[in-house]
């Protein structure tokens, strides 16, 4: 057993959370424009103002589109939050991965926990298995201010837009996300996690719910896992 | 109207319990070394899942859209180390044209 990274101490919070967010630059025009589009398509559905309360509340791609999709179609509320939900459910499993890598009171272990999205969780990784909290918040800050910018602009210009599909808006996210997953798939192993994960996703989707096929993706990392690197 | 905004709280405040369920509960306690093997695996299986739901979802169906030209772009703008934004500005734009062709 090697002994546990004293860098953490050493390192002041400072550099990393700066060197967080020039690399969270990049991600936060990409969340922009996807969340320019969750405006333009949440306007008609839910007003003006609620879009951007939702941004700046929620914070979450997955699970603001999938559930305004489910109130566009006529869905009540239980059916766009079990839905919204189910998208996020990964989060318990990053949450848990996160847990070790946080120290301190409950309550500082809380802040940086709330700053978890998906690209900078994956950023923040160390690769063994340990996350950078600092980089993590330093990534999250460019996404947020993207985030909930973007929705305003969004709401603002969406009469004007049109539907965003014609302007292939819907190609952002799942775009966003090849990029993600480009930087992170390194080696036999996680290739193997990563083909599981999408091969999961795909023979689920038409049978469960939206997100649990997200979820039960989780399962092919436990099997990869298993594999000698 | 209520809908709308009850939707949105209820969203916040269980998105916040995912989040802080792992850290709160676990505390700083550290992994045993096989879940951390498994963690380390973990943003590829999730990444990768996110992506395929997001190309080819449409609902609860898969469909093969004019995303699937976007993606795949977007991907050989990544592998030629283009920078993310080009590449996800390329997505859209080759989406939005092959459904103005179409």
């Amino acid at each position: 057993m090697t002994s546990v990274r004293s860098t953490d101490h050493l390192d002041p919070a400072t550099p990393r959370f700066q060197s967080g967010t020039r690399r969270g630059l990049p991600f936060g025009i990409a969340v922009f424009l996807i969340s320019l589009s969750f405006g333009v398509l949440a306007r008609p559905v839910m007003g003006s103002v609620a879009p951007v309360v939702m941004s700046i509340m929620v914070f979450s791609g997955a699970a603001q589109f999938g559930s305004l999709a489910v109130l566009a179609a006529g869905g009540g509320a239980g059916a766009a939050i079990a839905t919204g939900l189910l998208l996020n459910a990964r989060y318990l499993a990053m949450g848990l991965a996160l847990a070790p890598s946080l120290r301190g009171r409950p309550a500082s272990r809380a802040a940086f926990a709330m700053t978890t999205v998906d690209a900078s969780w994956a950023a923040a990784s160390r690769g063994d298995g340990t996350f950078d909290p600092w980089y993590m918040v330093g990534v999250s800050v460019p996404q947020y201010i993207g985030w909930v910018l973007g929705t305003v602009v969004g709401v603002l210009v969406g009469p004007a837009v049109g539907h965003p599909d014609a302007l292939g808006f819907d190609a952002l996210f799942p775009a966003f996300f090849v990029a993600l997953l480009l930087e992170e798939v390194r080696g036999r192993r996680r290739l193997a996690a990563a083909g599981g994960g999408a091969g999961t996703a795909l023979v689920l989707t038409p049978f469960v719910p939206a997100g649990l096929p997200i979820l039960a993706a989780a399962g092919a990392a436990l099997v990869a896992s298993r594999l000698r690197s | 109207m209520t809908a709308i905004w009850i939707t949105i709280a209820s969203l916040a405040l269980g998105t916040a319990a995912l989040k802080l369920a792992g850290p709160l509960l676990l505390g700083g306690k550290p992994l045993p070394p096989n879940a951390l093997s498994v963690v380390e695996l973990l943003a590829s299986a999730l990444l990768a899942a996110l992506l395929v739901v997001e190309t080819f979802g449409k609902g609860r169906s898969l469909t093969l859209d004019a995303r699937v030209l976007g993606v795949a772009f977007a991907a050989i703008l990544l592998t030629r180390l283009a920078p993310m934004i080009v590449a996800v500005l390329g997505a859209a734009a080759v989406t939005a044209l092959a459904r103005a062709i179409a």
